[in-house]
């Protein structure tokens, strides 16, 4: 890596690790109920949408009403995308008259953006109605988003109230989290954007005849809206195709920049919410440091890795090294104005983040440049992670790390005061077994054969699922699943995931890896609710100290090892071998 | 549950209507009151024609022109698309063997890598400027210009990091060659 790369690294490091107070102190504020304040007239819309939604904001929902009313929220959610997807063609705003997508394409679609996963198995500006992607997919983008914030918040609920049942109530978190810090913040965003070039309009696709003559239409649409909030909210669902490499999805080197910062902007934000909303901020900054000390070396990693170039190029005649007129590195699947590495900066990000967006093609990724993202993934998502859903991930693993803590003393484990017990301990089991197992059984089937071949077109042929031949096509498959399973939504695109099997088995494991995650972690979070709060003793673990920070991370990084080097040996890491071997 | 399930569809309805209607719009009119031209497509009219968008790369082959870089989406404006070839694929080996052969890459001339790598959309309007470097003998000789006056052309349509830290060097393919027609043109 040179200097300018180097720079670049600390700068987005800097400026994501100083915004994280300020964004963080006011989301306490919101999901607190301290702000606007219950009178306010700023508080009037809100009022209004209980109101007519027949909504009680004053009711305390113990764990399951909680549960009942967010999966019966991101069913009906589910059900408006399937059939704005599958009723396109009937509907307004559709200028290029795309046809109702197929019925395994909307199911998928649904789960995907219900899920906060946003994988793209459609190619948005070939695919999609402006309706649908507003009316759809822009709307779950901000609901999705607040379903995460709402379960973290009654989690944390879960751990600061004593002896009660109430953890809040989801209609409220739900609401206020979309109105007070999704819309306000994603408006700035999305206006910033547009200045850069991103676009904005309901016209048709634009008509060009290009210099030497020929035709050329450009895809346009209402873009910088639904960016900015893919962006802020862990989504990751772009407009067009190829998603953030798109010219008019990210446009510059400052667009690029602002997209990267609030990817991680409001994952990294709640871990001082968190702080402040139990009462010592300490414990936030303490796993906010957990997340850094991972993050920060794999990132490191896979610029390198990028940076050092294709081996397997470097005997045909072409310069890689980087020079004052060039940024060098494997540029097969990247741009010239992000280089190698804002690509990489935004795949680490992306995929530490639940996120999923791409600026660059991680299929064309380097070995271990694509083993860094896909690790990042199969780690649960927790690092950063989806908004709301990244922290209470990782407050599962704080609660496994002081169990194990407790163990090596033969002490019963605590957690800021609740003691840690036996359902504590079996729903935690769960959060950490049922993503790897989808992942991990989903791979297994595809490449036993039905992942492999699909058959397709007029007349109907039988075509390869893969873009890539050998250990690299086992990766796109264990990408997908890896992907699909942890909630993030990147993709080795080579894949062909637009068809029957893999629309299905990747909606089904977005499905579990989302809703399967959230009922254990609001049933710990009922659990602990009811426990009295036990004062720190002398053997009490400090859970704000290095020591804790380091048996966290130790913690998360030991089990995503364990349940994933053998598959990612297979993949990336044969990869490698082949790539510096022969020449 | 019948309360539960009238809230939980009315509450969606409504924050739909905010999330998915109203902030779209405002966006649309703020960004069309105020950024029309970024809104629209920083779009590139010559003589009343739109001619391109200065963001969006288009398909150069005259020997007179820059070339921009390799496309898997043949520069289609509606459907991006990278090539996802994965690193040890020996049809990426081929593609860039091929590229390179036809830029005229040897062994004491190498070829920077942008100009044999396709681009993650398809669609990459910029070169590096080593790329730019790179193509200025075949310009300059078919223009008929001195090599000295296309570099100093092309090194003035460079644009340079953000704040000289964020992003990369990069030139212009559509701008350059424009700039180049003029050129020609006042010769």
């Amino acid at each position: 890596m040179n200097s300018s790369g180097i720079i670049q690294l600390i700068v987005y490091v800097g400026v994501l690790l100083a915004l994280v107070k300020p964004f963080g102190w006011f989301m306490a504020e919101v999901l607190d109920g301290r702000w606007p304040r219950r009178k306010s007239w700023i508080g009037f819309p809100e009022r209004l949408c209980y109101r007519i939604s027949g909504i009680d904001s004053t009711h305390e929902m113990n764990w399951k009403e909680y549960a009942f009313a967010m999966i019966l929220f991101n069913a009906v959610g589910f059900v408006a995308v399937y059939f704005i997807l599958r009723l396109q063609h009937f509907l307004p705003l559709n200028p290029e008259g795309f046809a109702n997508a197929t019925p395994d394409l909307a199911f998928n679609t649904a789960v995907s953006f219900v899920s906060n996963t946003n994988w793209q198995s459609y190619g948005g500006e070939t695919t999609l109605s402006y309706l649908s992607q507003m009316a759809a997919l822009t709307v779950q983008n901000f609901l999705s988003a607040a379903t995460g914030v709402a379960v973290l918040a009654a989690l944390i609920r879960g751990l600061v109230r004593r002896k009660t049942e109430g953890l809040g109530n989801f209609w409220v978190d739900v609401t206020r989290s979309t109105l007070y810090v999704l819309l306000p913040v994603s408006l700035f965003l999305a206006i910033a954007l547009v200045s850069q070039g991103v676009v904005q309009t309901f016209e048709p696709y634009v008509k060009a005849t290009t210099l030497e003559g020929a035709e050329q239409t450009l895809a346009v649409g209402p873009v910088a809206s639904q960016i900015a909030i893919k962006q802020l909210g862990t989504n990751g669902g772009g407009f067009f195709n190829v998603n953030s490499a798109h010219p008019f999805e990210n446009p510059t080197p400052l667009s690029n920049f602002l997209e990267m910062l609030s990817i991680l902007l409001l994952p990294a934000a709640l871990c001082y919410t968190f702080g402040r909303m139990v009462g010592d901020v300490r414990q936030g900054w303490a796993i906010l440091a957990a997340m850094v000390v991972i993050f920060v070396p794999l990132l490191v990693a896979c610029s390198v890795a990028e940076q050092s170039g294709n081996p397997r190029l470097s005997s045909l005649h072409v310069d890689q090294w980087a020079s004052p007129t060039q940024s060098g590195g494997n540029m097969e699947g990247k741009e010239v104005r992000f280089g190698a590495i804002n690509s990489t900066i935004w795949a680490s990000a992306t995929t530490a983040a639940s996120n999923g967006s791409v600026n660059a093609m991680h299929d064309s990724f380097t070995p271990l440049g694509g083993l860094v993202p896909m690790w990042l993934m199969q780690l649960g998502e927790i690092v950063f992670g989806g908004i709301g859903s990244g922290l209470y991930g990782m407050l599962v693993y704080a609660i496994i790390a002081v169990f194990i803590a407790g163990l090596m003393v033969g002490r019963t484990p605590e957690y800021l005061g609740k003691k840690i017990q036996a359902f504590e301990m079996k729903m935690a089991a769960l959060v950490i077994l049922i993503t790897p197992m989808i992942v991990l059984l989903g791979t297994a089937l595809a490449v036993v054969g039905p992942g492999l071949e699909y058959i397709a077109g007029d007349p109907a042929e039988v075509k390869s699922n893969l873009n890539n031949p050998g250990s690299h096509g086992f990766s796109e498959i264990l990408y997908a699943l890896s992907s699909a399973g942890n909630n993030n939504g990147s993709a080795f695109a080579g894949l062909t995931a637009n068809e029957p099997f893999y629309n299905i088995l990747l909606g089904i494991a977005m499905l579990i890896g989302r809703f399967w995650i959230i009922i254990p972690v609001l049933a710990i979070a009922g659990s602990l609710v009811q426990k009295q709060s036990t004062p720190a003793g002398a053997g009490t673990l400090p859970t704000h100290s290095p020591l804790f920070v380091v048996l966290l991370v130790g913690t998360v990084v030991l089990v995503g090892a364990l349940t994933y080097v053998p598959a990612l040996a297979l993949g990336p890491i044969v990869e490698h071998l082949q790539m510096v071997g022969v020449r | 549950m019948a309360r539960n399930v009238y809230s939980a569809i009315v509450l969606f309805v409504m924050l739909s209507l905010v999330t998915g209607g109203l902030y779209p719009l405002v966006v649309t009119l703020v960004a069309q009151g105020v950024f029309a031209r970024q809104a629209n497509g920083s779009l590139v009219q010559e003589n009343g024609k739109i001619v391109g968008s200065e963001l969006i790369g288009q398909e150069f082959s005259s020997e007179k022109y820059f070339w921009g870089r390799p496309s898997a989406a043949s520069y289609n404006g509606a459907a991006s698309s990278g090539s996802n070839l994965g690193p040890t694929n020996p049809a990426l080996a081929d593609n860039v063997r091929a590229a390179a052969e036809n830029l005229g890459a040897t062994s004491d001339k190498l070829v920077p890598v942008d100009l044999v790598t396709s681009s993650g959309s398809g669609l990459d309007p910029d070169i590096t400027p080593a790329a730019a470097h790179y193509q200025i003998p075949r310009v300059a000789k078919v223009r008929g210009i001195s090599e000295d006056k296309v570099r100093r052309l092309v090194d003035s349509t460079m644009r340079d990091r953000t704040l000289g830290i964020l992003g990369e060097k990069r030139v212009n393919v559509l701008e350059l060659n424009r700039a180049l027609d003029v050129l020609a043109s006042v010769k």
